[in-house]
């Protein structure tokens, strides 16, 4: 049986680079299989590959009814009228409820600012807004109970960006802020802003040789995970309710249901049912609270499940953004300064803009050293769709502009692209814009190296003799070219992301780890809230029990609120938080089982009381590799059980007017060499290759890995050339809610993706290791869109592009 | 309405389904086979695919009246399936496994899908389609949303076509998307599982 | 909603006579979608999948007689010789699944200007067999298209068969999506060269209200070809003639903004693949005329 690495020799497979020079030693774990370092394969995989897995929309319950969501069918009105008599009279239908019907005061809910209504209050602010909700024996009556609704809507304007927001006369999307951001904004519409201020950009500006402005648009993207919102409530019979959910962090959404259901939080208990995907999508409420409204009202299960339409609706998106930059740099290739504004539309209701724009704003100038920036970022409140978390946010807009402004300076200055970056690459201890100093590895210039060292995929390969092959050439199946009007371009990008969540915020997640002997066997449980949205981390945390307790065994339970909270899975921040948590309980349980160890054996070896003591293969041993006993002897019929909190570093909050502050803990950096094949008469691109480079401090799973760095590179090239939801600026409401008209990379727009692993360890995080998962999803983008430009020549200012801003129709 | 069809290789028989019920719906939703995924209901994604006659389709897209007497395999009855596909020549008429049928997964099931005390084991899967061990093997599956219907179709395309070029497989797949992984991986895994299919030959 | 099932045509065709507004229902890539998504509630649904000879084909003399409901992927294997435009249309008609379930009856029934099928059904020259309780006739492919989703059907009516005319030279197929792969049509293209009637014939998808030719530019074509012997010759195509066809079948479209493009882009590739499919059609003629001289 070939060995499972046997498929990734081939080109487009991806290889990990060789550890940097660090000496052989024993330690902790080293010699235990399965461990920390290894590619062990994932403990849901024969699950998901037979069907079996459980998925929250796949969750079923004798006497289960299904729930329904009215909708808001405009964008901005008042309710003038609603009348659910009707829809309660449908045979099957178990309950309807509006904003009249919520059991308690507390109306709202909100990652940050509690400003979103769990059904519409007199008004709607975006379309697709919840309004009512109705509870019936089959999804069809539900449907038709729904549309038995009666509401009358008074229509109000509709204010769509930063003209409309910040206009003198503007109708506020929030008439009554009270959040702790209404202080510093300048207009009521702006949910919060961030500047940043160092050195002298004016001053500085008066030194450069060439100076570059740009504006650039970034369109709104949807996460467009594959398994729509959707979740199980069942009452229990202390009054409570037991929510089975697709989500990104448990006790983020328990602190927000809770309340409004008016039950303290011991008695809304959370199972993390299967998660069909996230990318930040899942990190705010969708039908949580609904579920729970209906099943405490009917007395029965309630299941709601979104369709696809529904599901554009139902989840915030990727903040579209506006960004204007100015760039100056010396002849020599020395940027002297950037000056930018960022300008991000939050939509209806906050969600994570605050971060968002704190993200913006602090990388907005990418990976390089500059000493004289003027960065401002706000986010807006409109009418349109809300927008939120999205892998890699405020991030992924900045560096979209960013990269191309470096393409634009470049230029004007006659220099490779490759060598501009590299001159102006932050290194381990420069200062970003905000005064902190980078205090781990920062191998941009390294990364671009790497990434530009690989070599290119063959050129012209429709004049072979065997033909063209439609299928690899721009239009693909669609047979638009043989080969004419192709033209190939090569583009470069490097992007920044935080790691985990910065400003302040008290990031710590929890791990209840168990040890004893199961069937004559040492078995460790790791019980965790993290969600597992596919990233894998029930896969690593396995790997980090086996090499900090030296156990084969090692179960993961099912995650819920009866463990601590384990933060979200979003800012690439698990495996560093709470693989760090899982570490850090492991090794407590360790300390516990030595002490018992050396209370049952310690009189029998001198080693139990000297010796460093490890645990390797089921056995506790010597540094020097001597066994003392077998683990099964030592625990016996003891349990050693630990829960217990780890956190990072602390950060501190950007100061509000200069923005300064330690705000992050960890960098995570990405390049991308992306080559593109366009056909320039019908403005149709064939993404040929995107290579990425990226440095991951340490491969805890080098499959997984590769695995995301693949994954979100990919989504990184959706919204260069197709993905965007489209609002109509006249009526805010959206055009092309579903998979038709919303296209998302099939496999053949995807191309190989070759990935260079390196690994330089941050010493300041569990095993060296970095959080992965959304810097490709930064340098995607530009560097496509770098490539397209190299081969036609156009300016191109947004994304995605489609055809007819490549053909100028 | 009923409806009587065979799925996985046994019959099923559904009742009180409403006109306009999709396959998919069926499946799911009255038989306990939760295993074909909705993701679009709108033949935009292929997670739901299934073998309709021996056919790739989108469950979502048949009525459940138009599978009256017909046959369907969903991924549930996947691993069977290619067992008995590699067993054909010996003419071995071998029991079917099934699932019992219950409505959707159970919240004992549910909370039990994590609770195994080891990760898959590369190339172990003795109950597995080789298409699902290869999946396993080469980190094809991440969310694993998209993993059924890209299973159904890639197991189909072997089938017919057990030495696929990449713009083969591409082709063949470019009904299903993932958004997980960017595809490498599966591209990976099919690669594996036509190499495995052809060194068992 | 009622679940219509006929055992045979006859069957269909009483039920259709009966309910008239049945909504059928062959492969459900069309009707599904909308019944899924709330969009439509017929009061009955026509279910087609038992009628059998809607599955099957003819290739006569002159035409091919394709059965309603051959689903596109056979199209795909099994007349690209016969059929070549609209092998190659089927080809980009959504996803390897939904190609296995749908077939031209449903695209004629929808009437979508975003039809795969139609621009080759244009290009080749086809006639729609409608039946219905009260007879069968032959409908014009050119005739039946009658506007934004309608037909030339009447409501007791269904589709039987398309008969389209065998190739009797090259025929092209251009689609422009902005994806790679299972993407509707932002605008399509079909030509067909008709050597031994010496005519071209063009078909037009989403660029306009219907599906529609390019009438103006085929005759265009025509005389450019005759004026100077092209047929006999098998010269190259002069690039001027080539732009000046390319123009008219751009000209030919009506399209309008949407979310999938504009309409001057929709207007432009019209005209773009118009000139490529020209150039491949007749490279391919002349090859194939150079090689029968060879053998002659």
């Amino acid at each position: 049986m070939p060995s499972p690495t046997s498929g990734f020799d081939r080109a487009g497979g991806a290889s990990i680079g060789a550890p940097l020079g660090t000496p052989v030693k024993v330690t902790q774990g080293s010699r235990t299989k399965g461990g920390v370092g290894e590619s062990t394969l994932r403990p849901d995989g024969t699950l998901k590959v037979t069907g079996e897995f459980a998925y929250s929309s796949d969750l079923w319950h004798e006497d289960m009814l299904w729930g329904q969501i009215l909708r808001s069918t405009v964008a901005h009105a008042e309710i003038v009228s609603l009348d659910t008599s009707e829809a309660l009279a449908t045979p099957g239908v178990y309950a309807v409820m509006t904003y009249d019907d919520l059991p308690t005061d507390v109306k709202h809910y909100g990652l940050e600012i509690q400003d979103t209504p769990v059904l519409a209050h007199g008004k709607v602010r975006h379309h697709g807004e919840p309004v009512a909700i109705v509870a019936a024996d089959h999804p069809e009556t539900a449907r038709r109970a729904a549309a038995k609704i009666k509401v009358e809507y008074r229509e109000l304007p509709v204010i769509t960006d930063e003209a409309s927001a910040t206009a003198p006369d503007a109708i506020l999307v929030h008439e009554n802020r009270d959040d702790h951001h209404v202080g510093h904004v300048p207009h009521p519409n702006i949910v919060h802003r961030q500047p940043i201020v160092r050195g002298d950009a004016d001053a500085a500006a008066g030194r450069a040789d060439v100076v570059v402005r740009g504006e650039y648009t970034f369109g709104m993207q949807d996460q467009a995970f594959l398994g729509p919102e959707s979740g199980l409530a069942v009452p229990e019979e202390d009054g409570g309710v037991h929510l089975y959910i697709a989500t990104q962090w448990l006790h983020s959404d328990l602190r927000q249901i809770a309340p409004v259901l008016g039950l303290p939080e011991n008695k809304v208990r959370m199972t993390l049912a299967g998660v069909g995907g996230a990318f930040g999508g899942r990190e705010d409420l969708s039908m949580q609270i609904h579920a729970c409204l209906l099943a405490l009202r009917t007395g029965k299960p309630v299941k709601i499940v979104y369709n696809r339409f529904e599901s554009f609706f139902g989840h915030v998106h990727r903040h579209p953004a506006k960004l204007f930059y100015e760039h100056g740099a010396t002849r020599d290739g020395k940027l002297t300064h950037v000056k930018c504004r960022i300008v991000l539309d939050g939509g209806a209701y906050a969600s994570a803009s605050p971060a968002v724009v704190g993200n913006a704003s602090s990388l907005g100038i990418g990976p390089y050293v500059v000493d004289d920036v003027d960065i401002e970022a706000i986010a807006l409140y409109t009418n349109n769709p809300p927008c939120g978390a999205m892998r890699g946010f405020g991030a992924v807009q900045a560096c979209f502009a960013y990269e191309a402004q470096m393409d634009k300076v470049a230029k004007e200055l006659g220099l490779d692209p490759v060598e501009f970056r590299q001159r102006n690459a932050m290194e381990q201890g420069a200062l970003l814009p905000t005064g902190q100093r980078v205090d781990s590895p920062a191998p941009v210039a390294e990364l671009l190296r790497r990434v530009k060292a690989m070599p290119l995929p063959p050129e012209r390969q429709w004049e072979s003799s065997e033909g063209a092959d439609v299928r690899q050439l721009p239009g693909g199946l669609s047979n638009t070219t043989h080969g004419e009007g192709v033209v190939r371009g090569i583009g470069y990008a490097v992007g920044i992301k935080n790691v985990g969540f910065s400003e302040g915020f008290d990031d710590y997640s929890t791990a209840k780890v168990r040890m004893e002997v199961v069937a004559g066997e040492p078995v460790a449980t790791v019980h965790t809230a993290m969600a597992e949205v596919g990233q894998g981390g029930v896969t690593v945390h396995a790997q980090i029990a086996r090499t900090e307790l030296g156990v084969a065994q090692v179960t993961i339970h099912p995650a819920n609120t009866e463990v601590g909270s384990a933060g979200s899975t979003s800012a690439s921040r698990q495996t560093y938080v709470t693989g760090g948590a899982v570490k850090n309980s492991c090794e407590l349980v360790r300390e516990k089982v030595l002490e018992i160890g050396r209370r049952r054996f310690g009189s029998h070896h001198p080693a139990w009381a000297t010796a460093e003591l490890l645990l390797e293969g089921g056995k506790v041993v010597t540094d020097g590799g001597e066994v003392l006993a077998d683990l099964v002897d030592v625990l016996a019929d003891e349990a050693v059980e630990v829960e217990a909190q780890w956190r990072h570093r602390p950060t501190e909050p950007f100061d509000l007017r200069t923005g300064q502050g330690n705000g992050h803990v960890q960098y995570s950096f990405a390049a991308h060499r992306a080559v593109v094949e366009v056909d320039t008469e019908l403005g149709l691109v064939k993404v040929i290759e995107l290579a990425c480079a990226q440095d991951v401090g340490k491969a805890l799973n080098p499959l997984s890995v590769i695995g995301q760095i693949q994954g979100g590179t990919t989504q990184g090239l959706g919204v260069a050339v197709m993905e965007e939801i489209i609002v109509d600026p006249k009526t805010a409401k959206v055009r092309n809610p579903s998979f038709t008209d919303y296209l998302i990379p099939t496999i053949l727009d995807t191309p190989t993706i070759p990935v260079d692993v390196l690994e330089l360890a941050d010493d300041h995080a569990p095993y060296g290791l970095r959080g992965i998962g959304e810097a490709p999803t930064l340098s995607s983008t530009p560097a496509v869109l770098a490539a397209i430009r190299n081969a036609t020549g156009l300016e191109l200012d947004r994304t995605p592009v489609r055809p007819e801003h490549l053909t100028g129709t | 309405m009923r409806v009587n069809f065979t799925v996985n290789g046994r019959p099923q028989e559904a009742d009180d389904v409403w006109e306009g019920e999709s396959l998919l719906y069926v499946l799911r939703e009255r038989l306990g086979l939760p295993g074909s995924k909705n993701a679009c209901e709108q033949g935009e994604c292929g997670s739901c695919t299934v073998r309709l006659d021996g056919v790739p389709v989108c469950s979502c897209l048949v009525a459940a009246g138009q599978v009256e007497g017909r046959d369907v395999v969903t991924v549930e009855g996947l691993a069977e399936f290619a067992r008995q596909r590699a067993e054909r020549d010996r003419c071995e008429t071998a029991s079917r496994g099934d699932r019992t049928a219950a409505p959707g997964t159970s919240l004992d099931e549910a909370r039990a899908w994590q609770a195994r005390g080891s990760d898959s084991q590369a190339g172990e899967g003795g109950e597995l389609a080789p298409i699902q061990q290869a999946f396993i093997d080469a980190g094809a599956v991440q969310c694993g949303f998209c993993t059924p219907g890209l299973l159904v179709a890639a197991d189909e395309m072997l089938e017919h076509h057990p030495n696929p070029t990449d713009a083969d497989i591409r082709e063949a797949l470019s009904g299903n998307l993932c958004r997980c992984t960017g595809y490498e991986k599966i591209m990976d895994a099919v690669r594996l599982a036509a190499a495995r299919q052809g060194e068992a030959v | 909603m009622d679940f219509l099932r006929p055992a045979s045509w006859e069957e269909a065709l009483a039920a259709k006579a009966e309910h008239p507004t049945a909504v059928p229902i062959a492969g459900g890539t069309d009707v599904m979608v909308e019944i899924n998504f709330d969009h439509r509630r017929p009061e009955y649904l026509l279910d087609l999948n038992r009628v059998g000879d809607l599955y099957e084909w003819e290739v006569g003399q002159d035409s091919v007689r394709l059965g309603a409901s051959v689903p596109y992927s056979r199209i795909m294997e099994s007349l690209r010789a016969e059929l070549p435009g609209l092998a190659l249309a089927s080809h980009t008609v959504a996803s390897p699944q939904i190609r296995n379930r749908g077939g031209v009856g449903g695209n004629l029934g929808t009437a979508s200007p975003a039809g795969d099928a139609h621009p080759a059904l244009l290009a080749a020259g086809a006639e729609v067999e409608a039946e219905s309780v009260r007879g069968s006739r032959r409908i014009p492919i050119d005739a039946f298209y009658t506007g934004v989703k309608r037909n030339a059907l009447a409501p007791d009516e269904l589709i039987r068969a398309v008969h389209v005319k065998k190739a009797d030279g090259p025929q092209q197929y251009s689609k422009v999506g902005t994806r790679n792969a299972m993407v509707i049509a932002v605008c399509a293209f079909g030509l067909a060269l008709h050597p031994e009637t010496r005519t071209v014939r063009t078909g037009i998808g989403s660029a306009a209200p219907t599906p529609v030719r390019a009438r103006t530019a085929e005759e265009f074509l025509e005389a450019a070809l005759e004026e100077d012997g092209f047929w006999d010759n098998g010269k190259i195509i002069t690039p001027s003639v080539a732009k000046q066809f390319a123009d008219l079948c751009a000209a030919a479209c009506n399209p309008i903004d949407d979310v999938r493009g504009t309409a001057r882009y929709r207007r432009h590739a019209v005209g773009v693949m118009a000139r490529r499919t020209l150039t491949w059609t007749w490279e391919s003629y002349r090859g194939a005329r150079r090689a029968s001289k060879g053998a002659a």
